[in-house]
This record gives structure tokens, C-alpha cells and sequence, in this order.
């Protein structure tokens, strides 16, 4: 066992080697490391937002609303539909997840299911054998009723849609904040994790992902105000809308189908307006939606439409003339720091649903600081009193066994370098505490050599049982402490796994430091001492 | 060469070997007492219930710190009083000019957390810098608490099944046995003493299952091999003799192992002060059921006595050909 090949101990000492380049940028700034020559890697771990401050959200769509809005879409069309194929029906409605549409003449159903069959859409893929449809057409149980039914998997696929519409909308909204990198990935089916390294101030992120931004221009009704609906009827089609200003009408009584939407807007910016000095937002259509907005205010001189914005009126004026050059201008009770959001967020497009933060971990950047000090410094002190124990306990060999943990500490930064993990807060003590397992191994080896030079045996094959007989047990004991940090890992979620991580790279590296370095070094030393005369062992 | 002029010195062997301690002796004092020690775990864990954190029971927790001076905890309590934000815990955090404020759950669902966070903020910005924000709602709360009893509840069965494969079934039921023991003895010291149980006291519990599993590894492994060596000796005599044997190395890394943690708990920072009581709670009880629970019990079930390579290849053949039918 102490004898090594050549090439052996090249490759040992090579692997050393590469351990120490990789590992050397992260005991330099980034301003030295950037100076360096090219050849050399300058890779360094990535902090972790706990060390280096950041923002993490987890956001949650939802969900009620995006099924809602489906509804609402599904009747719309399904309207459409029968409308264009002449089939006569008394109404269509929502009934908790399905639709009722109720024909006027009972003998119409089938032609009207095969019309209903075109709001299906499909889903899945037809290849995979997975196809269906979104949405299931069917006899209703009462006779002269179909029933639509949004299924499960066109549910699924709707939220799915939905979450990754918004992680765009997200990233171009966040895009405006202007500072680094952040990542914004998808998990599970309906929520956005949303990370941003030093960030200082989290209000204006979560003011900026926290609306819908779904803006609308309405009709209003020409003769009925919202008060009279509300005692009488409110006329099909209409729908009532709470006002957002103090003053005008607290409510407004608006054609539910919108004239243009947001999705037509070309460009929104902040802006004021020259008579009030208010703050406003100046706004201009692409061609589509220049032509409806044109089209519509040519037909409705002199009379009122309404801006709504997530479903409240900002603003009903009076159409003086048609407006034909596709741009205007909004005014609400804006300052400058919500017309400038609004503006990012009507460039940015709206949401599909509204978003809710389901759990935050924000970290300042002077607690990371600090947390980057303290366990440098916990990190100093636990290992030189683990040198100092290990060279009390086993001497010669004892020195040894550190040079091993050194060997050990810079490999697992290395590996960590390379598989580019990052470094948290639990991720250090995980490290630390490799550092007394990885000791662990050198205990047993040591105990063992003592044991077997009790029992007489000779010096060298005392060392050579030592370490034999103790491998078995080192690799037993390493890898159940791999299965355990695995299942950390599996099972985790943000600190955990960066404590796992860290731990089962400092497993893997220990039985090449601790072990195999350790024996090479004692192999140098053996040979080193004068031909047999190695009277004691120095452990 | 280098290694000249490395000092040639032995170590001190502190440990007097031929002490024999008799463990064996008091095993059926210590498994009764571990036996009362897990049932008042279990009982505490019931009644005063854990003292879970905002990762688990959901909630909001703002670490502020002065912009000069020392904080002013009882004003800070009025003012945030003030608020009616429910119970609001105000402690300080390490230094005089670093608090800790807790709000508990919001009514009202996952959107009513962020407004209570923000008025925090907003009461306590002229005078404090925010230094950390963590809020959890009811959703993520009551899944970090379900993946966070799976994950412990996995760890054991992997171990357990690891142990299963490389001894007998009566190591893994003595392991499983241990481990099972220092999960709950360490909740209920965290019961007991009302310490905050959250996210990193999990992956504490899982590193210590992991140690402690090393420990109880490393002396069935010597048990295994005097079995081999002693066909004769009496049982307890035999798990007596392998519990001595490798009791050096059980004090000495552990003893490293406390070391490093007594520096991280005392200057590794507040933030990770918990997990770092855990662990150090949790090397010692590991420790003390891989001595007096893992090898004892192996006195009460019995082992096989076989270990000759012979009987281990025969063994091995009945296994694959149950495994291929």
C-alpha cells in the first residue's frame, strides 16, 4: 500500500495541482483576479444572496383568476360562434367551472356542438399520444343545453402557459430597474422564483411585479349612469367598474368588452401634462390598434369613454374629436415615481394573473458583509485549533494529516469552482464541518496503525495494516454520510441545498486528501529516513 | 528532500488503552434510561410542542439595525405595538444595535403578509437600516414543514437501508434505533428550552444522523471483524471489546468535531447561532447512542456468528438468487 508508481504519483500531485489553480481566484479580490494573465482561470465562486445581499421571492399565481378569465373568454367566443352559424340560444352562462348555453330551439343541439367544437383548442402533443383537447363540448342533461367544460390538462396547460407569459413580462418589467444580473426561472406548475443579487431596496421590485397592468379602453353607456343600473337592470354586455379618483362618480357603467387594450400599446412613457402640471402618461398605439381606437372614437364624438386599469376607471373624458393618430395621453392621481412604474409596466405588457409574493428571504448588503467576516473568522479559528489537535494527537503524522486537510479544503473549493455552486452561509459551516469529518479519516487511520503496532508488529507493516484495514471503514462511514447529504440535496430547498452541496463534495474529496495524499506523503517520508532504521513511528 | 526537516515527534496516545470499561454492564440502565429520555421527547414535543420559526409556522421576521447608537427596544415595542399587527416579538440580535422583530401569520392569506412587513418598514425606517426581511406565507410554510419531515424521515431509511446492506438486519435495527433517538432527543432539547426549530435545524438533524450513523458505523465495522477474529468469545464480551477498541477514535473526533463547532457557534455570526446549537447538541447524543444503544442492542437481538468468507459467499449466493426470482 505505501508503494506508489511513477505515474501515480505524478497524477496525484498533478490533480493537486489543478486543484490549486482552480481554486486560487477565490482567495483574491475580483479587481486582482481580472488583472491576471489570461492563461490562468479566473473563475471564483458565485456568493449566495444570504452572503452577498439580495432579494428572493417566490411568487404564486392566481389561479382563480386565470380560470376566471377563461370563462369569461369561452363565453365570449362560444357567443360569437353560435352568432355566425344563426343557432338562436336564450343564454349563456357560467356556472361555477362550466358553461351552460341554453338554445332556443331544443332540436338545434347537435349542429350547435359541432359549432361549440370549434372553441377547442388542442393540447399535448399527437406524436407523444398525449392529444386532447382544452376544452370538452357536450349534451347537457336538460334537453336544448350544451355544456362547455374547461378540462383538467387544458386547465394545467392554460396555467402553465400563463406562468411562462409572465416570467417574460417579468423579466422585461425587471429589466427596467437597471441593475445586475437577476434569474427568474419557473417552479412547480403556477410559481416564479425571482432572484436578485444586491439589490438594496425590494420596494420598488415588488411595486413593479405587483400589478397586472391589464389597461383597457371602454365605452361608456351612453344614457344609463351606474346608480340607475344598480336599481333597475344592467343592460347585457355591460358590466359596473369602481372608479379609482376621489372625485367623478365612485362607479362607472362600461361595455365590458373593451374598444383596444393594452396589447395594441406601441410605447407608453412618463410624461406631464403642459395645462395641469400633473404627472401623466403620454401613449402611443401600434397600427392595429390606431385603427380601432380611430375607427371607434370617429363614431362616438361627444361622448364619454372610460381608461381602466386593472379593472378600476382611471379616467372617463369626453371624446372631442376622433383621435386619429393613434397616441395619447392618461391622466390619473399619478406622481412621478408611479407614472414612470406605469409607464415600465405598460411597455412591458401585462400579466396574465396577479402574482402574490408567497415567501421573501431579503438580505442586506452589510449583513452579508458581516456574515462573510464572521465565518472567516469561525472558519480560522475552528481550523487551526482542529491543526492543533490533530498534530498534539499524532505527531509527524499529524502534520501529515493537515497537509491532507489543506489538500482537502482547496479541492472542495475547486470542485464548487467548477460544478458552479454557490457559496452560502451554510454552505461555509458545511465546509468546516467537512474539514472535521475529513479529520475523521485520519483518526481511524492513525488509531488503527497505533493498534496495530501495539499487537508488534513492525513499523512499516504497521503503517501498511493502518491503512488497509481502516479504508473499509472510512468508505462506510463517508458513504452514509453521502446518503444522507444526498437526500438533503433531493429533498432541500435554498439553504439546505447549498449546505448538501458543499458536504458531499467535501465527502468525495476527502478519501483522495485525507487518504490518498496523506499515504503518498507518508510514503515520501519513509524514504526519506535512513534504510532501516525506522525505529519508531512518528504517530 | 523536504521531509528532512519536518520534526520527527509521536503523538500523545492520551488514551489508556487497557482500560476495558465494562458499557456492557450498564446496558440495560442505559437503554432504559434512553428509553425515558426518548418518551419525555416525544411528550414535550406534544404538549410545549417546537418553537417552530417562520420557515415553518409562516410569518414575517425583520432583522433592523440603529443608524447610531444602541437600539431602543421598549420605544420600538410601542411604536410597533402601535400598529396592530397582532403579537409582535421584539428581541435584540447579538449586538446592542441589532433586533430581531417577528410578526406572526397575517390573517387574511398569503396577500395580507407583505402590507404588515411593509408597515414595519415603514414605522422603523427613520431610525433603523433594514438588514434582513423574511416573510412566509401559509402555503410555503406548511410545505417547508412536510418536506422538512420527509427529508429526516428519508435520511433515516437511507441509512438504514445502507447499514442493512453492508451488515445484518440487527446493525440497521440498531442503528435505526439510534438514530431515531437523536432526532428526537435533540427536538425535545429544542422543545424543551424553547430554541426556534426551522429550516437549518433540519439540515442540523440530518448532519447529525449523519455523524452519528458514522460513529455506529465505525464500531459495527470493528464488531464485524472481531466476530471474525473471536469465533468463541461471548457476545457481550465481543461488542464490549469493539465499543473499548475503537473508543479512542470516537473521543478524539468527536472532540474535533466539538471544537469546530464551538468556534463556529461562537464566531460564526447570529444568523447560523441555531443551527450550530444543534449541532453541537447533536454530536453528543450521537455520540452517546452509537456507545450505548447501537452495540448494545445487538447484545439482545444476537448475531450471526459465522463471518468465515465460506459462510459470507453462501450468504451472498441466496441473496442474488432471491433477488433474480
Amino acid at each position: 500500500m505505501l508503494q506508489f508508481t511513477r505515474t501515480k504519483i505524478i497524477l496525484i500531485l498533478l490533480t493537486c495541482l489543478a486543484g490549486f489553480a482552480v481554486a486560487m481566484p477565490n482567495f483574491f479580490s475580483k479587481e486582482t483576479v481580472a488583472s491576471w494573465p489570461s492563461f490562468v482561470p479566473k473563475k471564483q465562486l458565485p456568493l449566495g444572496l444570504d452572503l452577498q445581499g439580495g432579494a428572493h421571492l417566490l411568487l404564486a399565481m392566481d389561479q382563480d383568476e386565470i380560470k376566471k378569465d377563461w370563462m369569461n373568454n369561452l363565453r365570449d367566443e362560444s357567443r360569437k360562434v353560435l352568432r355566425d352559424a344563426k343557432i338562436g340560444f336564450t343564454g349563456i352562462g357560467i356556472q361555477g367551472s362550466q358553461l351552460i348555453v341554453k338554445l332556443a330551439k331544443p332540436e338545434e343541439r347537435d349542429a350547435a356542438i359541432k359549432q361549440l367544437d370549434k372553441v377547442r383548442q388542442p393540447i399535448g402533443s399527437a406524436v407523444l399520444g398525449t392529444g386532447g383537447y382544452d376544452v370538452e363540448v357536450a349534451a347537457g342533461t336538460d334537453p336544448g343545453t350544451v355544456i362547455v367544460k374547461p378540462t383538467e390538462a387544458g386547465l394545467r396547460a392554460r396555467i402553465s402557459n400563463a406562468a411562462a407569459a409572465s416570467i417574460e413580462t417579468i423579466n422585461r418589467r425587471v429589466n427596467n430597474l437597471g441593475t445586475s444580473e437577476s434569474t427568474i426561472v419557473r417552479q412547480g406548475t403556477d410559481r416564479i422564483l425571482v432572484q436578485f443579487p444586491g439589490l438594496k431596496d425590494t420596494k420598488e421590485l415588488k411595486a413593479l411585479i405587483g400589478e397586472t397592468a391589464k389597461l383597457t379602453f371602454h365605452e361608456v353607456h351612453p344614457s344609463l349612469s351606474a346608480e340607475e343600473a344598480k336599481q333597475t337592470t344592467i343592460p347585457a354586455g355591460y358590466k359596473i367598474y369602481p372608479g379609482d379618483k376621489s372625485e367623478g362618480p365612485s362607479e362607472y357603467l362600461l361595455r365590458e368588452q373593451p374598444v383596444v387594450q393594452g396589447d395594441d400599446l406601441a410605447d407608453a412613457q412618463p410624461g406631464f401634462d403642459n395645462r395641469t402640471n400633473e404627472a401623466v402618461i403620454n401613449f402611443r398605439f401600434n397600427q392595429s390598434g390606431a385603427r380601432k381606437f380611430g375607427n371607434f372614437t370617429k363614431d362616438n364624438v361627444g361622448k364619454p369613454f372610460a381608461i381602466v386599469l386593472d379593472n378600476k376607471v382611471l379616467s372617463a373624458p369626453v371624446i372631442r374629436e376622433p383621435i386619429l393618430g393613434g397616441s395619447g395621453q392618461i391622466s390619473g392621481s399619478f406622481d412621478i415615481d408611479s407614472s414612470n412604474r406605469l409607464a415600465v409596466q405598460l411597455r412591458s405588457g401585462s400579466l396574465p394573473a396577479k402574482l402574490t409574493i408567497v415567501e421573501e428571504r431579503t438580505v442586506g448588503p452589510s449583513l452579508g458583509a458581516d456574515s462573510i467576516a464572521d465565518g472567516k473568522r469561525a472558519g480560522i479559528i475552528g481550523g487551526i485549533a482542529v491543526v492543533i489537535l490533530t498534530v498534539l494527537a499524532y505527531g509527524t503524522f499529524g502534520i501529515f494529516a493537515c497537509v491532507g486537510l489543506v489538500v482537502h479544503l482547496i479541492l472542495t473549493l475547486a470542485l464548487m469552482t467548477l460544478i458552479g455552486s454557490t457559496l452560502t452561509l451554510p454552505g461555509i459551516a458545511g465546509l468546516v464541518l467537512g474539514v472535521a469529518m475529513a479529520v475523521d479519516a485520519n483518526v481511524l487511520i492513525y488509531e488503527r496503525i497505533r493498534e496495530e503496532l501495539r499487537a508488534g508488529k513492525t513499523a512499516i507493516s504497521g503503517i501498511d495494516a493502518g491503512f488497509q484495514r481502516a479504508f473499509v471503514t472510512i468508505a462506510d462511514s463517508q458513504l452514509t454520510t453521502l446518503a444522507c447529504a444526498i437526500i438533503m440535496f433531493w429533498l432541500g430547498s435554498g439553504p439546505i441545498r447549498g449546505f448538501a452541496v458543499t458536504l458531499t463534495i467535501g465527502i468525495l474529496t476527502s478519501i483522495f486528501a485525507s487518504v490518498t495524499v496523506v499515504r503518498l506523503l507518508i510514503s515520501f517520508w519513509l524514504k526519506a529516513q535512513p534504510k532501516g532504521r525506522i525505529q519508531t513511528v512518528p504517530v | 528532500m523536504l521531509m528532512k526537516y519536518i520534526p520527527v515527534f509521536k503523538g500523545f496516545d492520551f488514551f489508556p488503552h487497557d482500560l476495558n470499561l465494562p458499557f456492557m454492564r450498564f446496558k440495560g440502565q442505559a437503554l432504559i434510561a434512553s428509553i425515558v429520555a426518548m418518551a419525555v421527547s416525544i411528550a414535550l414535543c406534544m404538549t410545549l410542542g417546537l418553537n417552530y420559526g417562520v420557515d415553518f409556522k409562516g410569518g414575517s421576521l425583520i432583522e433592523l439595525q440603529t443608524k447610531s447608537g444602541n437600539a431602543d427596544i421598549s420605544s420600538l415595542r410601542e411604536k410597533l405595538n402601535a400598529l396592530g399587527l397582532g403579537n409582535v416579538q421584539i428581541q435584540e440580535f447579538g449586538t446592542p444595535n441589532d433586533v430581531l422583530v417577528r410578526l406572526e401569520e397575517q390573517p387574511g392569506g398569503e396577500s395580507a403578509q407583505q402590507p404588515a412587513v411593509q408597515k414595519v418598514i415603514d414605522a422603523t425606517s427613520a431610525d433603523y437600516v433594514q438588514r434582513r426581511v423574511e416573510v412566509v406565507g401559509p402555503a410555503v410554510s406548511s410545505e417547508l414543514r412536510m418536506t422538512g419531515f420527509i427529508a429526516v424521515a428519508a435520511g433515516i431509511l437511507a441509512i438504514v437501508a445502507y447499514v442493512w446492506f453492508r451488515f445484518e438486519w440487527q446493525f440497521a435495527l440498531g442503528a435505526v434505533v439510534a438514530l431515531t433517538h437523536d432526532v428526537l432527543l435533540t427536538a425535545g432539547i429544542f422543545s424543551f428550552f424553547r430554541l426556534e426549530f426551522d429550516l437549518s435545524t433540519v439540515a442540523a438533524l440530518l448532519t447529525i444522523l449523519g455523524y452519528s450513523v458514522n460513529d455506529t458505523v465505525v464500531v459495527s465495522d470493528r464488531i464485524r471483524e472481531n466476530l471474525r477474529k473471536f469465533k468463541k468469545m461471548e457476545l457481550n464480551q465481543l461488542l464490549n471489546l469493539s465499543i473499548n477498541e475503537t473508543l479512542s477514535r470516537t473521543i478524539l473526533t468527536g472532540v474535533t468535531a466539538i471544537a469546530v463547532l464551538i468556534s463556529l457557534y461562537i464566531f460564526g455570526g447570529e444568523v447560523i447561532r441555531s443551527f450550530n446549537l444543534a449541532m453541537l447538541l447533536g454530536v453528543v447524543i450521537g455520540t452517546y447512542s452509537s456507545i450505548f444503544i447501537a452495540a448494545p442492542l445487538l447484545g439482545y437481538l444476537g448475531v450471526k456468528r459465522d463471518w468465515s468468507d465460506a459462510a459470507a459467499k453462501a450468504v451472498a449466493e441466496t441473496k442474488t438468487s432471491r433477488a433474480k426470482a
